[in-house]
């Protein structure tokens, strides 16, 4: 099971990779997306996959026994997908924001921060 | 139904059962109050007469409380709160050590500065769009950030911070602003992911999250455990978060675009937390990975000082400029993380505060000039120095302290750095620290040379007239050269205590200690 989910994730990061790398807007979010899902998968599968077995530790023992999954990283990604939920929802807002203001989803062509054609400053007076 | 156990638990196994003395609040207590504030503020966001009059107490108590707990660990050592009354590792640890509160105290000073030159910076718009309860919050994650214990928290303090910049930069939606905002929100939120894959693997590792325990079972848990491939992605992590070369794109991009007082707040403060971080996990947490790697961090460090310098020469924009210095002075602080030592993380961490305030001086200052001269642009600026002979004389101070001259505050770490540097033979970095020091003296005194000594521009628009001075804006300034000026003149406490903070997170022991008093980490 691990290692199928670990092609999975692998599989995820790569198209979001591949998504980050273009240059329009939307694909980028879209790329964003996905690298958070790829995250928190990632650490969801590196706490162990076992449903069966209930995480309590047995009498005697002072830790969980290696059949259980492991609840902290399931506790770690609900606090990323929160979080990565409100990014990604501010996100979204801004890139149509910025296709409403600057007319373009081509980030080669948003330009309006850094002009092309900003003259160096002068040599003296 | 089974039958209702009968024998005594020893809860004291797993909590404290001790009610935390009043005194371990402090550390907890900036960050409360900042958010308490924060949301009080965020209820009354209609009522724009009462922001000032929340926000500068509050942040004259942030101050307040960061000097407490400075002096306290200045004193007594570091020391801890964990929530929750779980025994550490389980509940999440503030400890406050000198690292934090040096930094933690030095980010209140500017933020109250830059609160108090809002009040006539930032117009009705931009309180209507929550200026100072985004500076709050903000100030709650950056003080977070340098007060916990826990690395998954700190990633936590992070999108905190971040995502009150994000409201921050775009305070008064305009073109320039949603453009810079776009590639700032995008790669910060790249790098905090990356951040969030290496606390994963560090878990995977550790099987903890407490930066204490961490540090204590780094030593055993060695052998086999993927280490380097953990500090370089943590390494890319907070480079990218600190502007470092080559992925300090997304601040030359921004940093010009907000109102100049969140410039201000920017340069000062959130690079200073990636650096912070770099030197939490790298010194404290994984010091044979530091020397493995510190060719890598030294060459980071020396192309980040150059670029940094390089790009403040070709800027005719101002606040472009100043974009620049932040990224040049980062540069600085890496190197000294690179060397390591107790002279060079001492310098570095010295540097840091020193940039905190200088670079929010900085931008407060160009934001005068630029309110007096009516322009961002070298090529318009002119007159300055009969206009404003007051504004000349602190960007004077400013100039120089930013370039590392004496006898003002850059001197100091600069002269730690390089004796560190020269010390381990790493001449190239020392040139590196030179070099970068003498084309930013360059682009600084053009600066000067254009904006302030020559004459006004005959075509120069004369255009609105200019608001009257007000102490709104004057003090912040005058009170941040106070700061330079001193500790220039005076850097044997600071120099003390950085280099005791420089020891104390080489050799963590007294960090370890406060939060397991017993030895208790298995």
């Amino acid at each position: 099971m691990e290692a199928l989910f670990s092609i999975l994730i692998g599989v995820f990061f790569a198209s979001a990779v591949y998504l980050m790398l273009s240059k329009y807007s939307v694909r980028i979010l879209l790329g964003i997306a996905v690298l958070g899902n790829a995250v928190n998968l990632l650490l969801f599968t590196a706490g162990r996959l076992t449903r069966e077995v209930p995480p309590i530790i047995p009498v005697g023992v002072d830790v969980l026994p290696d059949t259980t999954a492991n609840p902290l990283p399931q506790a770690l990604i609900l606090t990323a997908i929160v979080i990565s939920f409100s990014f990604f929802a501010f996100l979204l807002v801004l890139t149509y924001r910025g296709y409403q203001e600057l007319g373009t989803d081509n980030t080669d062509e948003m330009r309006l921060a850094e002009p092309k054609d900003e003259p160096l400053p002068p040599l003296g007076y | 139904m089974a039958a209702p156990t009968t024998a005594p638990i020893d809860l004291s196994a797993a909590m404290v059962t001790a009610p935390t003395a009043l005194a371990d609040w402090l550390v907890i207590a900036p960050m409360g109050l900042m958010i308490a504030l924060g949301a009080a503020l965020m209820m009354v966001r209609h009522k724009l007469w009462l922001h000032g009059w929340i926000a500068i107490p509050g942040l004259v108590a942030l101050v307040l409380l960061d000097a407490l707990l400075l002096y306290r660990v200045a004193v007594h050592g570091p020391f801890t709160m964990t929530a929750g009354r779980w025994l550490p590792p389980f509940g999440i640890s503030f400890t406050a050590d000198l690292l934090g509160a040096l930094l933690a105290f030095a980010s209140g000073l500017v933020a109250l500065a830059a609160g108090i030159y809002g009040l006539r910076d930032i117009n009705d718009t931009g309180r209507r769009y929550g200026f100072y309860p985004f500076l709050l919050l903000m100030m709650a994650g950056v003080t977070g950030a340098f007060l916990t214990g826990d690395i998954f928290n700190l990633y936590v303090w992070f999108e905190v911070l971040l995502i009150s910049s994000f409201g921050l930069l775009i305070l008064g939606s305009e073109r320039e602003q949603i453009d810079g905002a776009l590639k700032y929100a995008v790669l910060n939120l790249l790098g905090t992911t990356l951040f969030l894959i290496a606390v994963g693997y560090l878990y995977a590792i550790f099987g903890t999250l407490n930066m204490a325990q961490v540090a204590s079972l780094a030593g055993e848990q060695r052998e086999g455990a993927p280490l380097i491939t953990l500090s370089a992605l943590f390494i890319l992590a907070f480079a990218m978060k600190a502007a470092a070369f080559p992925v300090n794109f997304w601040l030359p991009a921004s940093y010009h675009t907000p109102r100049i007082v969140v410039a201000a707040l920017f340069g000062g403060l959130l690079t200073k937390v990636g650096v912070y971080a770099l030197m939490r996990v790298m010194v404290m947490l994984f010091p044979l990975e530091r020397e493995e790697l510190s060719l890598v961090l030294a060459v980071i460090a020396a192309l980040t000082m150059l670029l940094g310098a390089l790009g403040a020469l070709a800027q005719s924009d101002l606040r472009r400029m100043a974009g620049f210095a932040v990224i040049a002075g980062i540069g600085n602080v890496i190197a000294g993380v690179a060397i390591g030592g107790a002279t060079g993380v001492g310098g570095a961490i010295l540097y840091a505060m020193h940039s905190i305030v200088v670079m929010t001086a900085l931008y407060l200052l160009i934001g005068e000039a630029a309110r007096i001269g009516g322009s961002w642009s070298l090529q318009t600026l002119g007159g300055l120095y009969r206009e404003a002979p007051w504004i000349a004389a602190g960007a004077f101070v400013i100039f120089f302290a930013t370039a590392g001259l004496p006898p003002f505050s850059g001197l100091w770490p600069k002269i730690m750095l390089l004796k560190a540097a020269l010390d381990v033979g790493a001449w190239w970095l020392s040139a590196a620290l030179l070099v970068s020091a003498l084309i930013l003296t360059l682009a600084l005194g053009r600066v000067f040379l254009l904006a302030f000594w020559r004459p006004q521009l005959a075509g120069a628009a004369v255009g609105a007239p200019i608001a009257p001075n007000s102490w709104q804006r004057s003090t912040p300034i005058a009170g941040l050269v106070a700061v330079i000026v001193v500790f220039g003149l005076f850097p044997d406490a600071p120099v003390r205590l950085a280099q005791a903070a420089a020891s104390s997170l080489a050799d963590p022991a007294a960090y370890i200690q406060s939060v397991f008093p017993a030895g208790g980490a298995e």
